[in-house]
């Protein structure tokens, strides 16, 4: 955001404009900035997926739209349903129905803002990063309930309830594997937590420390759960429920849905890369000399490749019934997360 | 207590095997076929459209009444005296003259219990599988190339009514 700022002193006359103003026009230029870079993120996740998934499967995915692989399929797709028409269910409540897949779509953006890509480049860095993503992410469950609610279809309402129970019971062993990090480092900004793991792989919380390792696994498998990615999507499963709580959506309100859950797994990943894997810290140790890869690289190849992992373990693993769901949940990554805890304090407290 | 952990540890051992399966098939060759610019090779006696070696056909009639479905339709008339002889390749005599021969693919069955029945061995089933048609009239073959000669031939052919 600063050197956004900067870039836009060379306005003439900008610098005389109060200082509140400059920076309000700063915010807003980086979040367009990130609101477009997440997009065409989106886009081309969606392609990543798709070939990912048809490789894993023995086959080709998109080959036609554009040329070389189809890279361009998502863009037709995207016109497509924009092109398409907007069917609301005649008696739906019309005014939950029109506004669940914004705010759906609004919670999983705004936690982008806090993603340090760089050194620089985040578009701000709060004080309480950590805690305004875990806050920001837990919206999307009144979207949901909205969604399924407002449907007037109680196959949705099933989805809807039953994505909003596994989102809002994940989210606990979810904070209690990010606390593990957040009391080795002392602080909750996102930059402070990447600045503590720099100089080389050893610094990464995944592996200096064994409570942190394991903190990583079960904050990784409770994301999953919070963007309802196999094998946790009950409620979107296609077998089972049709869509979930988005079945009655059609064109750009379900193209909504679909963006936020790709939006969520970017932010999840993000927010795992950072706290675990380093952020935008390099790879090699800092004494073997100068680190040539820019600290945006970094951060996205990370979170490409915790990305990846998200997509092979979809088709991986078949997907888990609601009551085996909950038990994973509140008896298997809710007592490991406290045990993590428990470990990792000890060692901020008797390790300095 | 200890059926906990082993259940903790056999769901961690499958998932890893599964994920080293998903991952080992990332690398194996596709199955696909891209279609309209790469075709199966069709096994050699697929039986897909029908065909008439018209100048063969000796007007018989045994392939329509074999046919399951009356797909074939054949009239004939007598030639008469005073017209040359004609023959089939392999020899026989032709005494009829055919001037409808339509077969309508939209009701045959594939069956090919027409092939055997050919003296002449002029009906065959050949590999063409991609004759999609806009209007379902196209998809009856009309083989016959006489023109009938007698006042009682000019009724509608069968299977023209669409």
């Amino acid at each position: 955001m600063e050197s956004i700022r900067q870039l836009l002193q060379m306005i003439p006359r900008f610098g005389e404009l109060p200082q509140s103003f400059q920076i309000f026009c700063a915010l807003l230029a980086s979040c367009v900035v990130i609101l477009v870079l997440a997009l065409v993120c989106v886009l081309y996740l969606v392609w990543m997926e798709r070939k990912v998934s048809a490789h894993m499967q023995d086959r080709l995915g998109p080959m036609y739209v554009g040329g070389w692989h189809g890279w361009a399929q998502t863009i037709a797709d995207a016109l497509k349903l924009l092109l398409k028409e907007d069917i609301i269910p005649a008696e739906a409540d019309g005014l939950l129905y029109r506004v669940a897949p914004v705010l759906v779509f609004v919670a999983a953006f705004a936690a982008t803002a806090v993603l340090p890509f760089g050194a620089q480049s985040i578009v701000t860095d709060l004080n309480i990063g950590v805690l305004y993503v875990v806050a920001i992410t837990s919206l999307s469950v009144v979207g949901i309930i909205m969604a399924g609610w407002a449907s007037n279809n109680k196959y949705a309402l099933y989805g809807g309830m039953r994505g909003a129970a596994q989102i809002v019971s994940y989210e606990i062993p979810a904070a209690v594997a990010i606390m593990t990090v957040v009391i080795l480092v002392g602080s909750l900004s996102m930059q402070d937590i990447v600045r503590a793991q720099l100089g080389g792989i050893h610094r990464w919380f995944l592996f200096r420390n064994p409570f942190t390792f394991g903190a990583f696994f079960v904050y990784f498998i409770c994301s999953l759960a919070e963007v309802n990615r196999t094998p946790f999507d009950i409620p979107e499963a296609e077998s089972e429920l049709v869509a979930g709580y988005h079945t009655e959506y059609s064109g750009m309100r379900f193209a909504f849905f679909y963006l936020a859950e790709y939006v969520n797994m970017i932010v999840v990943a993000g927010v795992a890369t950072t706290l675990f894997l380093g952020g935008w810290s390099q790879v090699l140790p800092a004494r073997w000399g100068p680190q040539l890869i820019p600290g945006p690289v970094m951060f996205t190849a990370k979170v490409i490749a915790l990305i990846f992992v998200q997509m092979w373990l979809r088709w991986a693993l078949p997907r888990l019934r609601v009551d085996q769901l909950m038990y994973v949940c509140w008896k298997v990554m809710l007592p490991f997360a406290f045990v993590l805890l428990l470990g990792s304090g000890f060692l901020a407290v008797y390790w300095k | 207590m200890s059926e906990y952990f082993k259940d903790i540890g056999r769901t961690i051992v499958t998932s890893y095997y599964s994920m080293w399966v998903a991952f080992k098939h990332l690398f194996t060759r596709s199955v696909t076929l891209q279609y309209p610019t790469v075709k199966m090779e069709m096994p050699e006696r697929t039986r897909a459209r029908l065909f008439n070696k018209i100048e063969d056909c000796i007007g018989c009639g045994q392939c329509a009444r074999v046919c399951p479905t009356d797909c074939i339709d054949i009239q004939t008339e007598k030639r008469g005296k005073e017209e040359p002889e004609i023959f089939a390749s392999d020899g026989t005599a032709i005494k009829l003259r055919t001037y409808v021969f339509d077969i309508d693919m939209t009701l045959c069955c594939y069956c090919a219990l027409c092939v055997f029945p050919c003296p002449t061995l002029c009906l065959v089933m050949t590999p063409a599988y991609e004759y999609s048609v806009y209007d379902k009239r196209d998809h009856v073959y009309h083989f016959a190339v006489d023109k009938p000669l007698t006042a009682k031939a000019t009724k509608e052919p069968q299977s023209t009514k669409a």
